[in-house]
Order: C-alpha cells, then sequence, then structure tokens
C-alpha cells in the first residue's frame, strides 16, 4: 500500500529532520536508494524546484516527492505524514507554553539563547548571501533594497516582487 | 470562525511569498503577525525559532503551528500549518509535469537571482532590527561571537549551537 508507505516514510523525516532548509535532502537521498520513487537525479531537479518556488523547502520536497510516488493524493500524504510529527509536538510545547515561560528556569535559558538565535539568523543570511550575491551588480542592488527596507518599512511581498520584476528587467 | 480564516489567510500568504525556507520567512512574520496583526512580539518570535530548531520538523511549520495554536488551540494550530503547507501543496502539483519547462525558462531564472537578493537584504534588516532585543549586555554579545563562531568556522550544528547557548544561559542567568 504505497499511501501507507508514503506516510510511514515522510513521517520518519518529520520526525528525524532537525532544523530548516535542506535538512531533509539527506533524508530523500535515502529514499531515492530504496525506493523507485524518484531518482537520485531527480532528487537534484527537485531540490532546485523547491529553491526556486515560494513556501517552505523541505513542505516542496515532500509535496514533489508524493506527487512523484503517487500522484496528486501521493503528495498529500508525504505532506501530511511530514507535518504530522511537528505538529504534535509542538500542539504540546505550546499547551505549557504560558506556564513555561513564566519560569525564572526558562527566562534564564532564553537570555543565553536569543543571541544564538540572532548568530543563526545571521548565518542562515550570510550563507543565501554567498549564493545569491555573485557579482557586483547583484550587491549593489542589496545595498540599495536593503536602505529601500530600512527607510520605508513598507511590507516585505512588495520588495519581494520588486526584485521578481527587477530580476527580469535587467536580466540577473 | 473570523479569526480561524485570518489565521489560514494569513499563514497561506506567508507560504506564498517565503522563499528559501524557514529564516527567510522571518520578515514576512515580523511584517504580518507583529507589526499588522498584533498577535505576537518579535521576542516571541525568536523563542519559536529557537524551540523550533530544536524540535523535529520543518522550522516554517513549526512556527506556525506554534502561533495557531496560542490563538485558537488545536484548532488553530492545524488551520495555521494547513495555511502554510497550501501554497507549496498547489503550486508544486501544478509546476510537477511542466518542471523541465519551468526550470529552463529564461524569465523565472531571472526573477528568482532578483528576489533571492532582496530576500538577503530582507534578513539583513531583520538582523539589525533583533540586534538590540537579543544582545544587551557583555555576555549576550559574547554567546552571539561564540555562537557564529561555532556555525562558520566550526560548522556546528544549529540544533547544538541554540542548546549550547541555553546551558550557557542557565549558568549566567542563575547569577544575575
Amino acid at each position: 500500500m504505497i499511501y501507507g508507505l508514503l506516510f510511514f516514510e515522510f513521517f520518519k523525516i518529520g520526525l528525524f529532520a532537525l532544523g530548516g532548509g535542506l535538512v531533509t535532502v539527506p533524508f530523500l537521498f535515502d529514499l531515492s536508494t530504496r525506493y523507485p520513487w524518484f531518482s537520485a537525479q531527480e532528487l537534484v531537479n527537485m531540490i532546485a524546484v523547491a529553491e526556486s518556488s515560494p513556501g517552505p523547502i523541505g513542505v516542496n520536497m515532500a509535496t514533489y516527492a508524493g506527487f512523484k510516488a503517487a500522484g496528486v493524493s501521493g503528495a498529500l500524504t508525504a505532506t501530511f505524514g511530514l507535518v504530522f510529527p511537528s505538529v504534535v509536538i509542538i500542539a504540546l510545547i505550546a499547551a505549557f507554553w504560558d506556564k513555561i515561560r513564566q519560569t525564572k528556569v526558562f527566562q534564564n535559558l532564553m537570555y543565553g539563547v536569543r543571541p544564538a538565535v540572532l548568530a543563526l539568523i545571521l548565518n542562515a543570511g550570510a550563507e543565501l548571501g554567498l549564493l545569491a550575491l555573485t557579482n557586483i551588480t547583484g550587491i549593489v542592488l542589496c545595498i540599495i533594497f536593503w536602505g529601500a527596507i530600512h527607510f520605508f518599512k513598507l511590507h516585505p511581498i512588495l520588495y519581494i516582487i520588486a526584485g521578481g520584476i527587477l530580476g527580469i528587467a535587467l536580466g540577473l | 470562525m473570523l479569526v480561524l480564516w485570518n489565521l489560514f489567510a494569513t499563514f497561506f500568504k506567508i507560504g506564498m511569498f517565503t522563499f528559501g525556507g524557514g529564516y527567510a520567512m522571518i520578515p514576512l512574520l515580523q511584517a504580518e503577525l507583529v507589526e499588522r496583526k498584533k498577535w505576537t512580539t518579535d521576542e516571541e518570535i525568536m523563542d519559536y525559532y529557537s524551540i523550533g530548531q530544536c524540535t523535529p520538523g520543518i522550522i516554517a511549520v513549526n512556527v506556525a503551528t506554534f502561533i495557531g495554536y496560542k490563538l485558537k488551540k488545536i484548532t488553530g494550530a492545524v488551520v495555521a500549518t494547513v495555511g502554510i503547507v497550501t501554497p507549496s501543496i498547489i503550486i508544486i502539483i501544478a509546476l510537477a509535469n511542466i518542471i523541465t519547462l519551468y526550470m529552463a525558462n529564461p524569465y523565472v531564472a531571472h526573477a528568482f537571482a532578483g528576489i533571492r537578493i532582496v530576500v538577503i537584504a530582507l534578513i539583513a534588516d531583520v538582523v539589525l532590527g533583533m540586534r538590540k532585543k537579543a544582545v544587551g549586555n557583555v555576555f549576550q554579545g559574547a554567546v552571539f561571537v561564540f555562537a557564529l563562531a561555532l556555525l562558520v568556522a566550526a560548522g556546528v550544528s544549529p540544533a547544538v549551537v541554540v542548546v549550547a547557548a541555553a546551558v550557557a544561559g542557565f549558568v549566567a542567568g542563575g547569577r544575575r
């Protein structure tokens, strides 16, 4: 029963993939060696697709892999399997959140964690930056956009749309 | 009911305009959830990320579930999660059969080159904006520098960095 198998495999990925972005890749590679759903070569295409379309990459990868394996219902099954563990775990944490966050212990933990999260965000931005800012034009545009974001404070979606249009207009 | 629809629509919009993974979503979360809807604060978003980082699953989904639960318990958690994954499901299924055409289309490539540049600028602005809330004294400055060094130079996994920082905070916070 392919749906049961898809659910189970993506449930495992959802349970064991810690962190963001491309952490699901090694798990998907493992799937490509064990099932006829998609090949390693298709996985490479899949990563490119997941990175060049909106939405969280992990979710995009699950949807695409599930679709490859068993069409639209496969896509829904794989995505459901992937998010199921986190929804259960996070809902449990969230249920006690208000009590947890009042405690002195939690406040002490977060006192240390907040600067580390800032470092994580900066590091993720820098890694994306190495991929995105490949020439002087890119760097200059990035600085101009940052200035516009910082001083005009418009909604991020407007800048994203402007970036897409400018990319096409300038042939970036 | 209105709140649930609002939750779904908000996370649908965030899913639709998130390019490049969980961290690229922060500017959208701030604009939608902190500034417009006032459902949460910058500090709480950072807390959700640290929890999302050390619990299984996709960070973007974890943050959606968390905020959904906060507003409308289990129903809210499910609705927000469905909201954030729906654009991906629709778009990927629509693209799946024409993927080679889509990937080879020069306009798509150019648009994404432009979008990636904007995403970097948005993340840079988040880092600068959160700086004062996250790094308030010498201890927190040291944690920041040390965490960055672990990530960049030693290639330590983010979950390990978060746990180490929590231990440091626990020890130092107890002496405050």
